[in-house]
């Protein structure tokens, strides 16, 4: 009991000490305070991939503003923090940007669950939030303080449509995993399918720990479909490539971004070969054209990114890229922090050129992209990615 | 043992006392999310150890009564539109069930293999919650609606604070009657020697069943109260590595201790806000710590200060020995 006690006694006597340090903040001059950018990234853990990147861009970005001044004439502030990927832990770390860090913009969520859990939280405090989550659900229905920059699956499910349309296709077999990643673009190919004239004849569901996908795709071969659509990644992207050159090489096969990496085209070991793929530009940043808007942002990404890092961004980066520079410009337009104007000119963001597209927001829309940007259609040949035009 | 009731009496209105205080002290909403997150850990800690500490009987399923009491909550209130009460209520009745139901085929089992039955029962769980989007949100999870109460409905932190803390103080008083208790005694001698146990004339299928089913309602009392402080609930509350976290806190506050199981909920929850500053060596603190402890705490951290607080009582009066023994308990599991 006494070690207990104990530790009731250190955590009062720390809940003073924080008690006093806040009062000592909110005496300092507010106008000089740095503008507060908090964030949570899933850094470790099994969603690693995405928030990897898109930590160290926030880091490079927000250090480099600095170097130039600032914004506003006010210094940048990153508090940020390692959610893993758990939604239990983005609700503490939001709590913890909100009350105690005090920031006044937050940006995060690298897995979509992340986003859906601190949302009650955002809109309480009404604070602007900039998710980095795929899924649609992040901003639909709208919410007043919600935003993603991201890319959906509907609008890579939407650009492999109209590609297949324009080759003369029109029956689609869909064969995906069941992780929540595959679960959310299965069900948008399955629902765009209709309002795109496409009839899905096979929808094949293999299970995330499964090494062999042969079953599925000799059900596809018989439902005889004009191309199939490959909802998926990591090693389950790889084996479905590798069945499908087995099975049904005869039939294109599309995927969305989910294996949008090169570890991907060296896994499957040329069965890859053909494949056309929905990429974020950035991965074929030097293949389009140089009257292309966000050529320039992109080169200029990857070259700050590859010095800093030795690595070449993973597309994911580059949504809380987007992600700052909008909450900036939002602020330099509102002419400071103040949430609610910052808020509204977020909404007004118009033809912002980003790495996942060109963005233009508004109260119907808080995502603002279109999919003829933010998705480009590759082919793999001879393992690398090359733009279909 | 009675003669401990009433200092044990006077620790329950300490820590009632001490968790009124902290929304006063707390400078702001985040360290009442903290304090919440800390309860809701000790409440489901306190009643695993009655299950590992007292009884001897290792589970790594017991965040999947945690998930079960949190969705029957989410589920039942934002889907059918139940008041969160009998939400709450109807969760327990289910992971009551599911306990006895397992209890019964189970904990026949012993050591390792009770182990991998509640973990293979935790997986089960956890896959449900996955699979069934319609019912469960799957991995994206779902929200929950505020906690109301005869229709008034309640608010914030402070509510889920609230909440969290009363369950907190029921726990305690609940787990410590029941130690002192002639089941406590039973279990205790379980938790030693089954053998001798059942030579004493102990039931030993039905006291394991009870206290299953206790340590289950426990857990998903604490998941529905948690449900309603986030709003939102997603399957990693399930999932495995969460049932390894409570038998972490277990083992590091102290098995067999009320104190313990509140000290080690606390440490673990609070230790990754603490060392949140130190990015990527965070991972590397949190083991040292936890290994540093187990190192010089092996009995955990109750426990080794209690005996060498008892150690220094003595050494000042050298001629009356306490009576009370001073050993720390270990599981069998």
């Amino acid at each position: 009991m006494r070690s207990f006690l104990k530790n009731i006694g250190t955590s009062v006597l720390a809940a003073t000490l924080a008690a006093g340090g806040l009062l000592a903040a909110t005496g300092a001059s507010a106008q000089q305070r740095p503008i507060r950018i908090g964030a949570f990234t899933a850094t470790t853990g099994g969603a690693s991939f995405l928030g990897d990147p898109q930590e160290k861009t926030l880091r490079l970005y927000v250090d480099k503003i600095n170097k130039a001044g600032g914004v506003l004439g006010r210094k940048l502030e990153l508090f940020i923090y390692d959610s893993a990927g758990d939604a239990r832990q983005a609700v503490t770390y939001t709590r913890r940007l909100i009350e105690d860090n005090e920031v006044d913009i937050i940006i995060g969520g690298s897995a979509t669950g992340e986003s859906m859990a601190v949302i009650p939280i955002v809109e309480e405090a009404q604070i602007p939030f900039i998710s980095l989550s795929g899924g649609n659900v992040v901003v639909e229905p709208v919410r007043k303080w919600v935003f993603k920059t991201p890319g959906s699956d509907r609008m890579a499910v939407s650009k492999i449509y109209t590609d297949m349309k324009a080759r003369g296709f029109s029956k689609a077999a869909v064969i995906s995993g069941d992780g929540g990643f595959d679960k959310s673009c299965q069900k948008e190919a399955v629902t765009v399918a209709k309002t795109m004239g496409i009839a899905i004849v096979a929808d094949e569901v293999y299970a995330q720990a499964d090494t062999d996908m042969t079953p599925q795709f000799t059900r596809i071969a018989g439902a005889k479909p004009d191309a199939i659509v490959g909802c998926g990644f990591g090693l389950g992207g790889v084996i479905t490539v590798r069945n499908h050159r087995q099975i049904t090489p005869q039939i294109p096969l599309y995927f969305t971004h989910g294996v949008g990496s090169q570890q991907f085209v060296e896994g499957a070991r040329g069965a890859a070969e053909n494949v056309r793929i929905t990429v974020s530009p950035l991965l074929v940043a030097e293949q389009l054209d140089d009257s292309d808007p966000q050529k320039k942002t992109l080169l200029e990404y990857t070259k700050e990114y590859q010095e800093k890092f030795g690595e070449k961004p993973a597309a994911f980066g580059g949504f809380s890229y987007d992600a700052l520079h909008i909450a900036l410009a939002a602020m330099q337009r509102a002419g400071g922090t103040d949430k609610a104007k910052v808020r509204d000119e977020i909404e007004r963001t118009k033809n912002f050129i980003g790495i996942d597209g060109i963005f233009n927001m508004s109260p119907t829309d808080h995502m603002g992209l279109d999919f003829n940007t933010a998705f480009r259609l590759t082919e793999i040949k001879n393992n690398g990615w090359h733009l279909v035009k | 043992m009675t003669s401990d009731t009433p200092r044990q009496l006077i620790a329950c209105a300490v820590l009632a006392t001490a968790l009124a205080l902290l929304p006063i002290v707390a400078p702001n909403p985040y360290y009442l999310d903290l304090a919440t997150k800390a309860c809701l850990a000790a409440v489901v800690c306190i009643g695993l150890n009655l299950l590992s500490g007292y009884a001897g009987q290792l589970s790594l399923g017991h965040a999947a009564f945690f998930g079960v009491g949190a969705y029957a909550s989410a589920i039942l209130c934002a889907k059918v539109g139940i008041t969160p009460v009998v939400a709450m209520l109807a969760g327990c009745l289910i992971s009551a069930g599911i306990a006895y139901v397992m209890a019964r085929t189970v904990l026949r089992l012993k050591g390792h293999y009770l182990a991998m039955a509640t973990l293979a029962f935790g997986v089960i769980i956890s896959i449900v919650l996955n699979r069934e989007v319609a019912l469960t949100g799957g991995p994206d999870g779902m929200s929950v609606p505020r906690f109301n109460l005869f229709g008034y409905r309640t608010t914030g932190v402070w509510a889920g604070y609230g909440l969290a803390a009363v369950a907190l103080v029921l726990a305690v008083r609940t787990a410590i009657v029941f130690v002192n208790s002639r089941v406590g005694r039973a279990l205790r001698a379980i938790g030693d020697s089954e053998v001798a146990a059942e030579g004493l004339g102990i039931d030993i299928a039905r006291y394991k069943t009870g206290v299953f089913v206790i340590s289950a309602v426990f857990a998903s009392v604490a998941g529905s109260i948690f449900a309603h402080a986030d709003r939102f609930v997603s399957p990693a509350e399930a999932g495995f590595m969460r049932s390894v976290e409570f038998v972490a806190m277990i083992v590091i506050g102290g098995l067999g201790s009320v104190a313990g199981s509140i000290v080690g909920a606390t440490l673990l929850t609070l230790l990754p806000q603490l060392l949140a500053g130190f990015d990527h060596y965070r991972h590397f603190l949190t083991g040292l710590i936890l290994i540093l402890i187990m190192i010089f705490m092996p009995a955990g951290i109750v426990p080794t200060l209690l005996a060498s607080g008892r150690a220094l009582h003595d050494r000042y009066r050298p001629f009356g020995r306490s009576a009370r023994s001073v050993t720390g308990r270990t599981s069998e599991g």
